[in-house]
């Protein structure tokens, strides 16, 4: 078993070095450094390579693996491993990560540290292998039964994904909750140079965490509070901690903001579309910025709501038939007109249509028109 | 035996006293209800092997889902039937601990059919309490895969048809046949011999855990008499006269003497 130091851990400058790394490798890499003590899964399209360099650097770490019956089974695995308060990841795509729904509940009840990777593919059903963001309701309204929410983290490259896989370990143990990490099949299957830089988050001392009442008096992990008037108390300590939330972990990111007058909102790989199309549309002479989420439960509504004091329209970009586009809508209080621009079942939004888009909104909004 | 005799200034023998693992505590099961004899079989078994301070416990859903109220153990409560997944978490990152799984019939047998039979499968070194009362008890008595042909529940009102909802499972026998499994038995709590016998199944299913030599599995036929429509004393004659002869206690399986891979 390799000791690795329980502190982050920054190679020196000097040995910092950039490899080709597919993005599930580097988020199973990232995961394993940030001290990852368990991870289950089950095979899936297109999130399968995570699992498979689990198989190999867990047993070569001492550490544990184990390929599951069932995504449902695996994330019940999941909960068994972080409830004696182990470092713990489960991984899947769309159609999997509805059978973890149930345990997602469970855990969010009980306050089960975990990270779960979802590499979104294109849906309903079965659906296609092929990219989406088609579970962002899931991800940031939905998942299990019951009242509560979870963090939503949602890189846009894959050294951004590295680095919140640490990130999301570190919310998850801190406010006992399941984090989700949202990437997309392009995020998974694509090779993008990245730095070799991990980090590990501290480890706290759990006074909940179970492992035997030896001379301590046994504790319980559950979610069961029959008595309405606990349960009560148990969702507004629950409400407590998404404050708490929402005010500590709301994150995104901004690119050209400065002068621009109209603002694309995307995250994820429609953010790296978005990019591309801000930079034609700037050669013709329109000033687009872009605001992209990373955290999309909680999301950065304030961040938002501000810029409508300089933006004259908002473009949204989605992977999607627009599901962000209402967390959009309700940040922006109708404040200045909205345009959506989604494509779905594993097709991508191109630049070209994204600048066409753009210039639908310029116009109705009393651009220039260009 | 003269007055003098019983005078005698001796310490009492203790006969019996309830096991230091069974919470001191009034219940919340039905009057002549099975869960509350084989939680207290559990707290003996595990405290005269010492147990109690290694062990974590999985509750069910079901009505044992409140075993963590009654027994001095650390829990985690898993959702229905996944109660074999998640010990297999807890086991595969506690290689000291003794992991103790709690289900009932509806639990294991039918929504939770997939995880008892892979856990099973892998060999976890778990210890699997299966209680069947042959009905869901805390739904309100409705048809388990476990309910016997021709019997009445309120999802088969006119009795258990076979052409219709299949027979009854036998779990345990179907768990026995796969080699991970290194020891499955079936107990009952209809008398005082089978609750003699039905703990010895207990002692050895904990035993085998700590050898290391597989999964263990103590099914234990149970009585529901509300569920049932039947008196306490009722239930346990049914459990004797009726359940018993469908579902034969005894041990069904124990690789444990036979060499391994020999
Ligand atoms: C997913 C899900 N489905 C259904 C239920 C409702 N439910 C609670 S207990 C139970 C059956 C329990 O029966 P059994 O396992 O035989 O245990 P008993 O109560 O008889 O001891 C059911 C169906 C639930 N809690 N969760």
């Amino acid at each position: 078993m390799t000791v690795v130091a329980d502190k982050p851990t920054e190679a020196p400058l000097a040995r910092r070095t950039r490899i080709l790394r597919k993005g599930n490798e580097a988020i199973a890499e990232a995961a394993v450094r940030a001290g990852c003590d368990a991870y289950f899964g089950y095979p899936i399209t297109p999130q399968a390579e995570l699992l498979e360099w689990m198989a190999r650097r867990m047993p070569e770490e001492g550490r544990v693996f184990l390929q599951a019956e069932s995504e449902l089974a695996a994330i019940n695995m999941a909960l068994g491993a972080a409830a004696c308060g182990k470092r713990v990841l489960v991984s899947s795509s769309s159609p999997g990560m509805s059978l973890m729904a149930e345990a997602m509940s469970y855990m969010a009840g009980s306050e089960v540290p975990l990270v779960v990777v979802n590499v979104m593919r294109g849906g309903p059903g079965l659906g296609s292998i092929g990219p989406s963001q088609g579970d962002y309701f899931q991800a940031t309204k939905g998942h299990g039964h019951g009242d509560y929410r979870l963090p939503v983290f949602a890189p846009s490259s894959i050294g951004e994904a590295m680095d919140l896989v640490a990130t999301s370990f570190e919310v998850a143990e801190k406010y006992r909750t399941p984090v989700i990490l949202l990437a997309d099949g392009i995020l998974g299957q694509a090779m993008e140079p990245v730095e070799e830089v991990y980090r590990m988050p501290p480890r706290q001392d759990f006074d909940w965490a179970l492992g035997g009442a030896d001379g301590r008096p046994p504790r319980v992990v559950k979610s069961l509070h029959l008595k309405p008037e606990a349960l009560e108390a148990h969702n507004r300590h629950l409400r407590a901690k998404e404050a708490a939330i929402r005010d500590a972990e709301t994150r995104w990111a901004g690119e050209r903001l400065e002068d621009a007058d109209l603002v694309i909102v995307a995250y994820g790989t429609a953010a790296r579309v978005a990019r591309t199309a801000i930079a034609l549309a700037r050669e013709s002479g329109m000033r687009v910025g872009l605001f992209r989420p990373i955290s999309l439960w909680p999301y950065p509504d304030v961040a938002l709501r501000a810029l409508a004091a300089q933006a004259r329209g908002f473009l949204v970009v989605e992977m999607s038939a627009g599901q962000m586009l209402e967390d959009v809508r309700l940040a922006l209080e109708g404040a200045r007109p909205i345009a959506f621009h989604g494509r779905t079942g594993g097709m991508v939004p191109t630049p070209g249509e994204t600048v066409a888009a753009l210039h639908r909104l310029d116009r109705r909004t009393g651009g220039s028109g260009r | 035996m003269t007055v003098d005799e019983l005078t005698v200034e001796e310490e009492p023998r203790i006969l019996y006293q309830p096991p230091e693992l069974l919470a001191d505590r009034s219940t919340s099961y039905c009057p002549g209800c099975g869960h509350g004899v084989v939680h207290r079989l559990v707290a003996e078994v595990l405290g005269e092997l010492g147990l109690g301070p290694r062990t974590i416990a999985v509750a069910p859903v079901g009505c044992a889902v409140f075993a963590y109220d009654y027994l001095e153990l650390d829990f985690v409560e898993a959702p229905h039937g996944r109660a074999p997944a998640v010990a297999t978490g807890i086991r595969r990152v506690m290689p000291d601990a003794f992991v103790l799984t709690y289900q009932g019939d509806g639990d294991l047998a039918a929504i939770g059919t997939g995880e008892i039979v892979h856990a099973a499968a892998r060999g976890e070194r778990i210890t699997a309490v299966f209680v069947n009362n042959g009905i869901y008890g805390m739904t309100g008595g409705q048809m388990a895969p476990t309910t016997l042909v021709g019997q009445k529940t309120t999802s088969c009102p006119t009795g258990r048809d076979p052409a219709f909802t299949g027979a009854p499972i036998p779990m345990t026998e179907m768990l026995a046949v796969l080699p991970g499994v290194a020891y499955a038995a079936r107990g009952s709590v209809a008398d005082a011999s089978s609750i003699g016998k039905t703990k010895q199944y207990l002692r050895k299913a904990c035993q085998v855990q700590l050898a290391g030599a597989g999964f263990a599995i103590v099914e234990v036929l149970s009585t529901c008499p509300v569920g049932w429509g039947l008196t306490p004393v009722e239930s346990v004659e049914r459990l004797r006269d009726v359940v018993a002869p469908v579902y034969p206690p005894g041990v069904i399986v124990d690789r444990t003497s036979a060499t391994r891979g020999g």
